[in-house]
């Protein structure tokens, strides 16, 4: 295979050159100490950012069962022009992901499709059918290739039962990831409960909802010492209770989404259908406490809680429009907000999408050590670009930052020395 | 028919009222006036709207809404259809938006729509081009109770709001009638004073503009108005209530409480009523009752929003 060389890219800030000798990293040198190889590719990499593959740990690929909202093909083609070079998938498809043949389909699909990645890794279901009432065969699950273990969408409310689920993923060494949603507390709810939700009628899904079932998983993890991965956390209440844990020593990780950074339940004061999400949006006090959780490491990582859905179904009222943002193609701008707003540094944005999700799923890392696999992207973090229906690879178009103008662009990406995008 | 010249009606539709200003509000009230006197004539129909469409989408149920536009639309000589979910292709599983836009394929003038869903009006209203009237969204806003309310209250108070103090008791969390008129008195300057059970009030109605009460025989002292809701019986199976009776024991207004109130004080209820449950069956009769007028305002009101939006592209009225 032909050599890559990738010259005055800025890694941690330092201008470098990069050979890649087909799947590896064969040096990273400062910018000019060593000549191009004659006969390797060479790719100008001046004024742009080398990061290693991002992972996205908590994406809806809708496939198997729903491929009119997106499918393995299309959601993977976003995660390549996302920067992602890997996407852990939820369970909750048609049928369920809760028994090795759908594990199998869907990498086989995956294989199918991006043979040279990004690389698809499956999410198995916590319970038979998502209902939380049978385990699922997690030891069959994991060795059909899933990663970790989770009832994503249809929380397990019952805590006898959550502990189960707990106890039976350790026994294969999958982290159980949970949607903290007290069921009870969220029915029928369409978004934050607060003075928004009751000026406009709208049922609202109360903080506690969430925090209580943080409180729950947090007590479980430490009486059972055994970990526990928090999803989308989108409150203060949640942080708090997740920061009080990790100075215990609890085993407790957890992630959070774009748009709890940037958006707040004032969106959906016109009753955006693009903005419903679940959790809600909350208020301007939750925001900023996840821009401070993301700051001082009480949250873990990034996700996109990519949900794609079809146009149909979002243009209803909002009590009738599914939940769900479709991110996968924006994410990595729409976060870089927060190295431009001084909040995190660029160490900590890659913490944040590669070393740490990594480090809790168990997954490889490009760390740009000789002999690393050559998975990276480059990205230009001045560039502004619209977010168009046609800038989406995404079947889902359904966003609120759909025709916003973001900064920071993916502008190649290797995976494996191949380049994808 | 309307007198009053150069008074432009800048609003294609009628969502909330939060959308109108106190001119407008009181615009409309005076056009309702000279509608009411014309429904006390013996010959109650003019032809204002001849050759107008006015199609009735009542998509949740729905009497005495429904019957007061339909009358409103006839005894403006508009022709009015109306439509329910049942009878129409909602219950084959079309979506909102087909139907709409099916209804509005057939050019009507208006579509007063009622719908479950909160922000159902604004929905469609986005999406068509005729005039579309809110009669109700959910837990949201119900625009054309609120101004007949207020135009009952303006006879009562003899134009005058400022100053004046109103109750709303009962289910307010759910209450749309109580959100659309809560923004509408509180603009007016009313002092404005809710009561129920904690678990009938909205978690931040501390951040409304409003006083809250949970002993009803305090919230009555020295009002001049109050307006009864009608507490839906499911909010008992819902856990809201623990049974029907200790609700009435506590919250149904009888005549003791009015003798808290300034004398004369007016009784209103957008009705359908639960006597015995929320209002004393002889209160509801009474002499400062207004619930009987709030029905006769109510078709002087919506002639009022019809005529307004349905001629509004014709040149100001």
């Amino acid at each position: 295979m032909k050599n890559l060389f990738i010259f005055n890219g800025l890694l941690r800030k330092k201008a470098v050159d990069i050979l890649v000798s087909g799947s590896t990293i064969v040096s990273v040198t400062p910018h000019g100490e060593v000549p191009a190889p004659e006969d390797a590719e060479i790719i100008d990499a001046t004024g742009l950012i080398v990061f290693p593959s991002f992972y996205d740990c908590h994406v809806h690929l809708r496939e198997p069962g729903f491929e009119y909202k997106e499918d393995i093909e299309s959601g993977l083609e976003a995660a390549a022009h996302g920067g992602f070079g890997g996407v852990m998938a939820m369970a909750n498809t048609k049928p369920t992901n809760d028994s090795a043949s759908v594990t199998e389909a869907m990498l086989q699909r995956a294989q199918q499709t991006w043979p040279n990645g990004p690389y698809l890794y499956p999410i198995g279901a916590a319970t038979i059918g998502l209902k939380g009432e049978e385990l699922a065969p997690m030891g069959e699950l994991a060795e059909a290739g899933c990663v970790a273990i989770s009832n994503d969408g249809v929380p397990v409310g019952g805590a006898e039962m959550f502990r189960h689920c707990m106890e039976y993923a350790a026994t294969f060494g999958l982290t159980i990831i949970d949607h903290c949603e007290d069921p009870t507390l969220a029915k029928d709810c369409h978004m934050n409960e607060g003075e928004i939700s009751e000026a406009i009628g709208v049922k609202g899904q109360p903080v506690v909802a969430e925090s209580m079932q943080v409180a729950r998983d947090i007590l479980l993890a430490e009486f059972l010492n055994l970990p526990v991965h928090l999803a989308h956390i989108s409150c203060k209440q949640s942080v708090d209770l997740i920061r009080w844990a990790k100075a215990r020593g609890v085993k407790v990780t957890a992630e959070t989404c774009p748009h709890y950074l940037l958006l707040t339940e004032k969106i959906l004061n016109n009753y955006s259908t693009a903005a419903k999400v679940n959790p809600p949006l909350r208020s301007e006090e939750d925001r900023l406490a996840m821009k401070e959780a993301i700051k001082d490491g009480t949250i873990d990582i990034f996700v996109t809680d990519h949900a794609p859905h079809a146009d149909h179904e979002k243009e209803h009222p909002i009590e009738g429009a599914p939940n769900g943002i479709s991110g996968l193609d924006s994410a990595v701008a729409l976060t870089w907000t927060q190295v431009e707003d001084g909040t995190i540094s660029e160490d900590d944005f890659i913490k944040l999408w590669a070393e740490k999700p990594a480090a809790i799923f168990k997954l490889p890392l490009n760390t740009f050590a000789e002999g690393d696999i050559a998975d990276f992207f480059l990205f230009d973090p001045k560039e502004e670009w619209k977010l168009t229906e046609d800038a989406m690879h995404s079947k889902g178009k359904n966003t609120p930052f759909l025709n916003t103008t973001l900064k920071g662009r993916v502008k190649a990406h290797w995976l494996g020395g191949t380049r994808i995008v | 028919m309307p007198q009053e010249k150069h008074f432009i009606w800048p609003h294609k539709d009628l969502l909330d009222v939060s959308q109108l200003s106190l001119e407008e509000v009181s615009h409309l009230l005076d056009t309702a006036e000279q509608f009411h006197e014309i429904n006390q004539r013996p010959v109650k129909k003019v032809p204002t709207l001849k050759g107008k469409s006015v199609v009735l989408f009542f998509a949740e149920p729905s009497t005495r809404t429904k019957t007061s536009f339909d009358v409103a639309g006839k005894r403006l000589s508009a022709d009015t259809f109306s439509l329910s979910s049942s009878s129409s292709s909602l219950t084959k599983g079309e979506s909102l938006k087909d139907t709409a836009l099916t209804l509005e394929a057939m050019n009507p003038d208006v579509i007063v729509l009622r719908h479950k869903a909160n922000g159902a009006a604004q929905f469609i209203a986005e999406r068509l081009d005729c005039a579309v009237v809110n009669a109700g969204d959910g837990c949201h806003a119900h625009p054309t109770q609120a101004l007949l309310d207020n135009f009952t209250l303006r006879r009562a108070w003899n134009n005058e709001y400022k100053g004046k103090t109103i109750l709303i008791l009962g289910d307010i969390k759910h209450s749309r009638v109580a959100r659309s008129n809560i923004n509408l008195l509180t603009r007016q300057g009313v002092k404005v004073r809710l009561c129920a059970p904690r678990t009938l009030l909205p978690h931040t109605v501390h951040t409304w503009p409003v006083e809250i009460f949970q002993d009803l025989n305090k919230a009555m002292e020295g009002v001049d108005a109050v307006m009864c809701l009608r507490l839906q019986l499911e909010r008992q199976q819902s856990g809201l209530l623990p049974d029907l009776s200790e609700y009435a024991r506590m919250y149904c207004l009888t005549a003791n409480h009015m003798d808290m109130a300034v004398e004369g004080a007016k009784i209103l209820h957008p009705g359908p009523m639960n006597r015995g449950l929320e209002i004393a069956s002889d209160l509801a009769d009474c002499k400062n009752s207004r619930v009987l007028n709030q029905v006769s305002a109510g078709v002087a009101t919506r002639m009022a929003i019809l005529y307004l939006h349905a001629t509004r592209k014709d040149k100001g009225v």
